[in-house]
């Protein structure tokens, strides 16, 4: 099954597909949810908007916007909705599956980190702290890169005397004991949430 | 007092607003026995509150009076005043009902000439203004007042101001040794008017009702319009006294939230355009009222209203519900935030005045009442198998005019359920 078969009615794509999607049609577009988002202003859809772009069918513009991914899980939104949307987490849900579609805007820092973190974290089932901050920091080129590392040096070497920072990770990364079997309940969860979403693996 | 009154064919009212006076009478002029109670000094209720009626923007003394006229010409309705029921026991046809009637202090010798009040110097806060004014420890409720007999408060009760007021009535009606008391009540119905009160405002944190010193709730700014309210008419606001000529009205303030009331009040829209008017009428072409809304709802012959002050030029409506209220410390101004929906243009609107269309909630409480009266999720009281119904706005949030309706609705079943007890008794 795959979500092409929903394409003529985005609204049922995303209650099938979209964690929390079913609760796209309680929205009574009241406004509440932006007017109270602290990061309202920069968002080029406000949660209420994308809500009725969905029900619009407006699928391209939805799934390729950056809105959903300027949430910073405040969830001001949601303890304030009359209705009780949990917007916060259909937010992340719509984030999360216009990635897996690969519709989701390139360059969103936030869905670079989040997609940095992750690949860095299921490798070896430890988050490699040096790699990650390291990889933030020349994730722009390799001259803001160095720029970045200056910058930063004096938490750097703080850390390094405070023994909270390895160097050695760097080449030999620490692993939990049981990576492999890490990588196989990964699989396994990706492959019961393919199925789930109707995403072919 | 009242306990030998009433017997299982008497109907029990609870509540003296408009729709229990209308319940009374109803089943009274049906030739019934009825005892009409009423927890504070007077009868009338929320209605003798408001300013104006929509649609019509007439008067509510008016209907008042005609009630009142009904009242005193009719036998069969025993009035109590400043009595509660503590809990109702029994089933269709033969309940008993526990009473518990507090002193007013002042007995029916009363002629309504006002010299207690001159006499007495503490003030409370008017009750009868929501608070927002002050009167005399001895008041006369209201100019409609039934009975229209003075009360003394409580909280002066053995201080010398007592003494002094007993000592100004020349007629003797001033009793300070009256006790409360509670009596049991034999019935055969009940029906409860028991109404509604505002919802809590302070509770809907973002509006800041009770911080921000010019948001104010519907019903006070009914009483801010009112010529017999605190400000004798004129509409000025609570910071500094100011004439409040832009006005912006908060729809659904506490209601259709499930943070809050799940239901809608269904009055407050209409409320609301009705209250744009008091704001026109006062301020002419220089006044700015502004709603914000969800939808509007203006049921059945209600959108002609709405249409007309849809044409109104010193009206404007914004499709949102406002996120949060600031203030402009400087100038006591309010700045409405939202988005609104027909566009999703961020604002940040200035106003002299916000007024929260506050939510109606059921006023009944803790009153032990038999399994037979069923309630809804929101309180409101459900058509039961029993001898009890729910009339008003404690059965529904309702206007006047089918608070009415409703209450006449309530006083036929309950007839239906003595007259039947009547034909077993004859048996």
């Amino acid at each position: 099954m795959s979500g092409e078969r929903y394409r003529n009615s985005f609204l049922r794509e995303v209650e099938h597909n979209v964690e929390e999607g079913h609760w796209v049609k309680m929205c009574m577009q009241c406004g509440v949810c932006s007017g109270s988002c602290p990061f309202g202003p920069h968002w080029a859809h406000p949660p209420q908007e994308l809500f009725m772009m969905i029900r619009a069918g407006k699928r391209e513009e939805v799934l390729g916007s950056d809105a959903m991914w300027m949430c910073t899980s405040c969830y001001n939104c949601v303890v304030r909705c009359p209705r009780k949307l949990p917007i916060t987490h259909i937010m992340h849900g719509l984030a999360n599956y216009a990635h897996r579609l690969g519709l989701a805007p390139k360059n969103q820092p936030t869905r670079q980190f989040a997609k940095m973190f992750w690949d860095n974290l299921s490798k070896t089932g430890r988050v490699n702290e040096l790699k990650l901050s390291l990889g933030l920091y020349f994730k722009d080129g390799f001259k803001q890169g160095i720029r970045n590392a200056l910058a930063m040096k004096d938490i750097g070497l703080g850390m390094l005397k405070a023994k909270r920072l390895n160097p050695l990770e760097l080449v030999k990364p620490h692993a939990c004991k049981g990576a492999k079997d890490i990588h196989a309940i990964l699989a396994k969860a990706k492959e019961i949430e393919d199925r789930r979403k109707g995403l072919s693996a | 007092m009242a306990g030998s009154v009433a017997t299982s064919q008497t109907i029990l009212v609870v509540g003296g607003g408009i729709a229990g006076m209308t319940a009374a009478l109803e089943a009274a002029e049906c030739g019934k026995e009825v005892v009409l109670i009423e927890k504070s000094p007077t009868l009338g209720g929320r209605t003798t509150l408001l300013y104006r009626y929509f649609p019509k923007m007439c008067h509510p003394i008016c209907g008042l009076e005609i009630n009142l006229r009904r009242l005193k010409g009719n036998r069969r309705v025993r009035v109590l005043t400043l009595a509660e029921p503590v809990a109702v026991s029994g089933t269709r046809g033969d309940y008993t009902a526990q009473i518990r009637l507090a002193p007013r202090y002042v007995n029916d010798n009363c002629t309504a000439c006002g010299e207690c009040a001159r006499a007495v110097t503490a003030e409370i806060p008017n009750p009868f203004d929501y608070n927002l004014g002050r009167i005399k420890a001895a008041y006369l409720p209201h100019a409609m007042a039934y009975p229209q007999r003075y009360v003394l408060d409580p909280s002066i009760i053995g201080s010398e101001d007592a003494d002094r007021a007993k000592a100004a009535c020349r007629y003797g009606a001033v009793d300070l040794d009256m006790k409360e008391e509670t009596v049991e009540l034999k019935v055969g119905a009940v029906v409860w008017a028991t109404g509604w009160q505002p919802y809590d405002a302070a509770r809907i944190q973002p509006y800041g009702y009770g911080r921000l010193r010019n948001v104010v709730t519907s019903v006070e700014f009914e009483r801010l319009a009112d010529p017999r309210g605190p400000t004798g008419g004129r509409i000025l606001r609570p910071s500094d006294g100011r004439e409040a000529k832009n006005v912006a009205f908060i729809q659904c303030a506490g209601s259709r939230d499930e943070n809050h009331l799940r239901h809608c009040s269904r009055v407050c829209c209409m409320a609301s355009l009705k209250q744009t008017q008091y704001v026109h009428e006062a301020w002419g072409e220089e006044a700015r009222s502004t709603v914000y809304y969800i939808d509007i709802r203006a049921i059945d012959r209600f959108e002609d209203f709405y249409r007309r002050v849809q044409a109104d030029p010193t009206v404007s409506f914004v499709k949102s519900k406002v996120a949060r209220i600031e203030e402009d410390r400087a100038s006591g101004d309010v700045i409405l935030h939202g988005v609104d929906t027909e566009g999703y243009h961020r604002y940040a609107a200035r106003h002299d005045l916000a007024v929260l269309a506050i939510g109606m909630e059921p006023a009944l409480r803790a009153v032990e009442v038999p399994p037979d009266l069923p309630f809804d999720a929101s309180g409101f009281i459900e058509a039961g198998a029993g001898g009890m119904f729910g009339a008003g706005c404690a059965a529904a949030p309702l206007d006047v005019n089918r608070a009415v309706q409703s209450a006449t609705a309530a006083a036929l079943r309950a007839i239906q359920v003595v007259n039947k007890t009547a034909d077993v008794e004859t048996i």
